[in-house]
């Protein structure tokens, strides 16, 4: 007897956004990275269709970062100089994007001035040929400032410029329009929220394929199954045709795991535990398929051999 | 929630007047300001204005006036289904058909349009021997054309079951058995076909001073039981707000503090 596939139908998709821009697009990129147009529940590729797989953005820091050895011994000489790490990032590592992260303008810390940031920003623009993502300090008024800056020293490259939250939007967005760049709307856990700062940006006039958003994300043991139920409402409401919700989502989860104390640990605090290296890899990595297997369409790492199992992890999920 | 644009009807004496003058901009004005309100049909109806005979004519031009100003899809709403297929021609976008009953020989004519011109179609649960006040029979006959529309090929969301609610003032008891059938037809296929009623009606000859309340109320009860879509005032915003209202309570739509205005944007 023939069995029937119940397939689910769906009344809409989750939307196309398009990051980065070639030199005929305005930009300076080699290449646009495009992410998003799912129309069914994550890897159900008899129901629907994934036409864009899912990508990984690699972490670099303006200042050297305060990583475990388990991921900084993988990377060699490259900290002092944000363009090389970048560089080796794509060239080595295979990033499909760069995160850059502006640590070094926070006002408790080194307090470096836009003008600093723009530079750095110039220098690994020039770098690597992929699209960017620029996220500030932290600290909200000087990323006020930061991110002007940021976003006129890169205007028409279409950078993911980050973050838009629900008491501190205006300045980013308005600035993303004038310069040409897509923002990061980020909400803390709530899918309310995360519906309202949607409305609200588009509002001020940036298209919804503009704005791609951060639901908030943890690590594995720290809450990633409320993430998880947070991301599916997300992408079920994207599917039920609800244009507010339909993003693509960007999940930093690099940043996430290595914050759990099991991705930190020497192995002579916790010999039970396993060796750091290992545990490090799959803390990141297994918090990153989490996040896949509910419709992330950018992940955000830092470990380069949790970012390789992770790319292996996509392949097998796109292959139909 | 779908709103049907109920406005273009020549009871209405402006619309009426409209339709025997050939003047297209009564019927323009309401076809952009049912928009407006937030509309996301336009029902037209020539009413008793127009003969029998000049009926398909006068489809055909209130189809063509109202998509020279008006981006909206059309429900083509008539007894008389040559009027309709004039108007079926003429439509740019995929339209509905309003209405067919229970009856063999209206719905072969109604549903081998429909596939023709890929238009939805309204279903009334009533045959020629009237409207039964009971539910069991409603969704008995929403069920047979159910049934015959699965059997022309016709997709469910295209099919749109109207339980049919009389006015309060007169048929008090009927409104009860309409929420009933929308539970049940709801339940009793899958996929189900969609649900539409005509929703001032259950306002009409009701003093004015409370109409209002009875569309509003009527509105969030039939679509907790399982009501789609309505064809209504799509200008009464407090109507349209309860629209929006009861699909967040119901939880079919994600809550956000800026609803109202998410709701009628397109």
């Amino acid at each position: 007897m023939s069995v029937v596939i119940v397939k689910e139908k769906y009344a809409s998709k989750v939307g196309e956004v398009v990051l980065g821009a070639t030199s005929d697009q305005g930009g300076t990129r080699t290449s646009t990275v495009t992410v998003g147009g799912d129309s069914t529940l994550p890897y159900l590729h008899f129901e629907g269709q994934m036409p864009n797989r899912p990508v990984i953005a690699m972490e670099v820091n303006d200042i050297p970062p305060t990583w475990s050895e388990a991921i900084t011994k993988q990377y060699g000489d490259v900290f002092a100089d944000p363009a090389l790490w970048a560089k080796k990032c794509v060239d080595e590592f295979g990033a499909d994007l760069i995160y850059l992260k502006l640590d070094g303008a926070d006002p408790e810390g080194l307090n470096r001035s836009p003008e600093d940031c723009a530079r750095v920003l110039k220098e690994v623009l020039a770098a690597v040929g992929v699209p960017l993502i620029v996220e500030g300090c932290g600290d909200t008024a000087k990323d006020n400032e930061v991110m002007v800056a940021i976003a006129e020293a890169g205007a028409g490259e279409n950078l993911l410029l980050g973050v838009a939250e629900q008491d501190n939007y205006k300045s980013l967005a308005a600035a993303a329009m004038v310069h040409k760049h897509t923002v990061i709307a980020r909400s803390p856990l709530d899918i309310n929220i995360c519906k309202q700062l949607n409305i609200l940006i588009n509002e001020m006039g940036l298209p919804l394929n503009k704005i791609i958003i951060d639901p908030t994300v943890a690590g594995l043991g720290f809450g990633i199954e409320y993430v998880y139920s947070i991301l599916e409402r997300a992408r079920l409401g994207a599917l039920g045709n609800d244009k507010m919700l339909s993003m693509p989502i960007i999940c930093n989860v690099g940043h996430e795991a290595n914050r759990c104390k099991e991705a930190n640990m020497t192995n002579a605090d916790f010999p039970e535990w396993g060796e750091l290296d290992d545990r490090n890899i799959l803390w990141e990595s297994i918090s990153a398929s989490a996040c896949l297997q509910v419709g992330t369409s950018i992940l955000v790492m830092r470990n380069p051999i949790a970012v390789a199992l992770v790319k292996k992890n996509i392949d097998e999920l796109m292959s139909v | 929630m779908i709103i049907f644009g109920e406005r273009i009807n020549g009871m209405y004496t402006d619309i009426g007047d409209a339709l025997r003058a050939k003047d297209p901009k009564p019927l323009q004005y309401w076809a952009t300001k049912q928009e407006e309100g937030g509309a996301h049909y336009l029902d037209l109806n020539s009413g008793p204005a127009i003969p029998k005979e000049e009926r398909a004519a006068a489809y055909e031009w209130m189809v063509n006036v109202v998509q020279e100003v008006c981006e909206l899809p059309l429900v083509l709403d008539s007894t008389n289904y040559d009027a309709i297929e004039a108007g079926l021609k003429l439509c740019k976008r995929p339209a509905i058909i309003n209405s067919v009953d229970a009856e063999p020989d209206k719905m072969d004519r109604v549903f081998t349009m429909a596939m023709q011109y890929n238009a939805g179609v309204v279903g009334l649960c009533m045959n020629k021997k009237g409207i039964p006040l009971d539910h069991d029979l409603r969704v008995a006959f929403a069920m047979e054309i159910v049934a015959t529309a699965d059997g022309y090929g016709l997709p469910m969301e295209d099919l749109y079951i109207d339980p049919l609610i009389l006015p309060v003032n007169v048929a008090q008891e009927h409104a009860l058995q309409v929420l009933e059938t929308l539970r049940l037809v709801k339940t009793l296929s899958n996929p189900a076909p969609r649900t539409v009623i005509g929703l001032t009606n259950v306002s009409q000859k009701s003093p004015n001073n409370i109409t209002n309340l009875l569309n509003r109320t009527f509105l969030a009860m039939a679509v907790s039981a399982g009501l789609d879509s309505a064809i209504m005032n799509a200008n009464d915003d407090d109507l349209v707000d309860v629209a929006a209202t009861t699909e967040i309570l119901l939880g079919h739509k994600i809550y956000a503090d800026s609803y109202l205005k998410v709701f009628r944007a397109r």
